[in-house]
This record gives structure tokens, sequence and C-alpha cells, in this order.
């Protein structure tokens, strides 16, 4: 029972397919979508992690602080963003945004 | 490289965090998606843990779930949406979302079951991890990330400092009709300005 990259790279695999799968069941959901694309740089990250470990380097995890870095921006700007359009529209249903034109 | 209960403990992280990453989509109301991905995030702490980086545990779990999530679980309670609304003919896209995520899956497992290490890649190392003896992973990433990163790490601050400010432009409105504090008016403020001086006569009132 000897962990190696190997399980690191297949649970990064299952969450990123997870998070990609998600995109499209909650196709009308903004916020959904935004955390499925958290789950997504989750597995980047887990990948950059484990590669770091196993080649005994350490530039992955300072490459896995900057993908943070930009997630949690990312995060913050899509969620006010969303904000503003609740309150212009009242819902935040995905169709709702292509009448936002104009 | 992980072996006995380390090992355990791995499947047990891993085995969490990959059925409440499902949960997170599948699950009816945003809260207990955002509380499942909170969880998801403390297993792949736990993970990181496991394999000797936790620097970047910590601040997943400082950062990302102290800050980050709770953004979202603030939003999401904030608006008010009828969820159960937005759930109808959600299963529409389930079919071709199934299809891309197989083939996804499908692919990524070819990659993995096919990868070997290119043997010159051990020469080709940037920046050796230290022995945790001598150096722990806190100091090690911050010996190289104030070096020879330091211009990637202060670019990095800029994003942050560009999404809260954009963050904060966006979501402010100033409602008509309020009262403001206006400091440059106060100051201004003469005797002349201040006050008006009226005589008045006895007994009539103004």
């Amino acid at each position: 029972m000897v962990v190696g990259i190997a399980h690191y790279l297949t649970v990064s695999a299952i969450l990123f397919t997870l998070g990609v799968f998600g995109i499209f069941l909650n196709r009308r959901n903004i916020i959904v979508i935004l955390m499925s694309i958290e789950l997504i740089l989750l597995a980047v990250n887990i990948n950059f992690v484990a590669f770091s470990a196993a080649l005994h380097d350490l530039v992955g995890q300072v490459f896995a602080l900057f993908v943070l870095t930009v997630a949690a921006a990312e995060a913050a700007i899509g969620l006010a963003i969303l904000v503003v359009f609740f309150r212009n529209r009242g819902s935040i249903a995905v169709e709702d945004v292509s009448a936002m034109k104009g | 490289m992980l072996t006995g209960l380390e090992a355990a403990f791995f499947y047990l992280f891993a085995f969490i965090a990959v059925a409440s990453a499902f949960m997170v989509i599948s699950s009816r109301n945003p809260v207990h998606s955002v509380l499942f991905l909170i969880l998801t995030f403390f297993n792949a702490a736990g993970l990181f843990m496991l394999t000797g980086a936790e620097f970047l545990a910590m601040i997943l779990l400082v950062v990302y779930v102290g800050a980050v999530m709770v953004l979202f679980l603030f939003v999401v309670m904030m608006l008010d949406v009828d969820f159960a609304e937005m759930k109808q003919g959600a299963l529409q896209y389930a079919p071709i979302g199934a299809m891309v995520g197989l083939i996804l899956a499908a692919e990524l497992i070819v990659v993995l079951g096919g990868y070997t290490f290119a043997p010159q890649l051990a020469s080709t190392v940037a920046k050796a991890t230290p022995d945790l003896a001598t150096r722990s992973n806190t100091a090690a990433l911050g010996d190289i990330l104030y070096t020879d990163y330091l211009y990637y790490f202060q670019i990095s601050g800029l994003v942050l400092l560009v999404a809260m400010i954009g963050a904060i432009v966006l979501t402010l409105r100033h409602k008509p009709g309020v009262k403001r504090q206006s400091i440059a008016a106060q100051v201004a403020r003469t005797p002349a300005t201040g006050m008006e001086i009226r005589k008045v006569k006895s007994g009539e009132g103004i």
C-alpha cells in the first residue's frame, strides 16, 4: 500500500473532471459554476504540489502559491460582478446575461 | 512515497475530498455546496500536508477557507434567489456534461497510465527542496520566494490590489437622498455662511 505520485495525480484528475462536469450540470447557476472553477484550480494545485514533492523541487509550491493568489482574485471579481448583475436584473440565471448588451 | 499510516490517511483524505467535491456539484442548495467545498479544501489541505507542503496547506485553510469561501457563503446568503426554480431543467445538460467528463477522464487516465519520468529530469531541478531537518518548508519557501521570485511575488500582490479595487468599484453605489459628511464643506464654514443674525422685535417673534 505505497502511495506515490500516481495516486495524487488520480485524485487531482477526478477532482478536475468533477469540476468540468459541474459546469455542465449547473449551467443555470453562476455561483455553482464559480465553485466548479475553484474545484478545477484545486486539482491543478494538487498536481503542482504532487510533482513538487516527487521531484524534490520547491518551485512547484511557489507556482501553486501564485495559482492560489490568482484564484482568490478571480473569485472576488466574479462574485462582485455577480452581485452587480443581481442588483440590475434580480436573477443570476446564465441565460439572462445575453440580455445585458446595449 | 507514503507508507503505512500515512497511506491510510491519504486514502481517507482523498476519498472524502472526491465525495464532497461530488456533493458540491450535485447538491440542491448552494449553501450546502459551499459547505461541501470547504470540506473539500480541508481534505486537500490534508493531502498537501502529507507531501510536506505545510505552508500551502495552511494558506489553503487560512486564506481559502477563511476568506474566499466565507465570501462565497456571504454572497449566497445575501442574494435572494429562488434556487429551486433554477434547478428546473438542469438535467437537460447532464448527458453532454457526462460525455465531456468521461472523455476528459479517459484522456487523463491514458496520460497517467502511460507516463514515466524522463531520466534527465533529476538534473533539471530548479530549486531543490532542502532537508526538513535543516530548513522547514515555510522557511525554504520564503528563501526562494523573496529572492529569486521577488518580482512575481510583487506582481501577485498587484493582482490582489487590482482585484480589491475592482470589487469595490463594481459593488459601490451611492444612494440618492442619503446625507453624507462633507469634511471640506465643514472646514470651509465661516461665521458669515454658518449663521444668520436677525433683529427680533420684542413681543412679535420671527
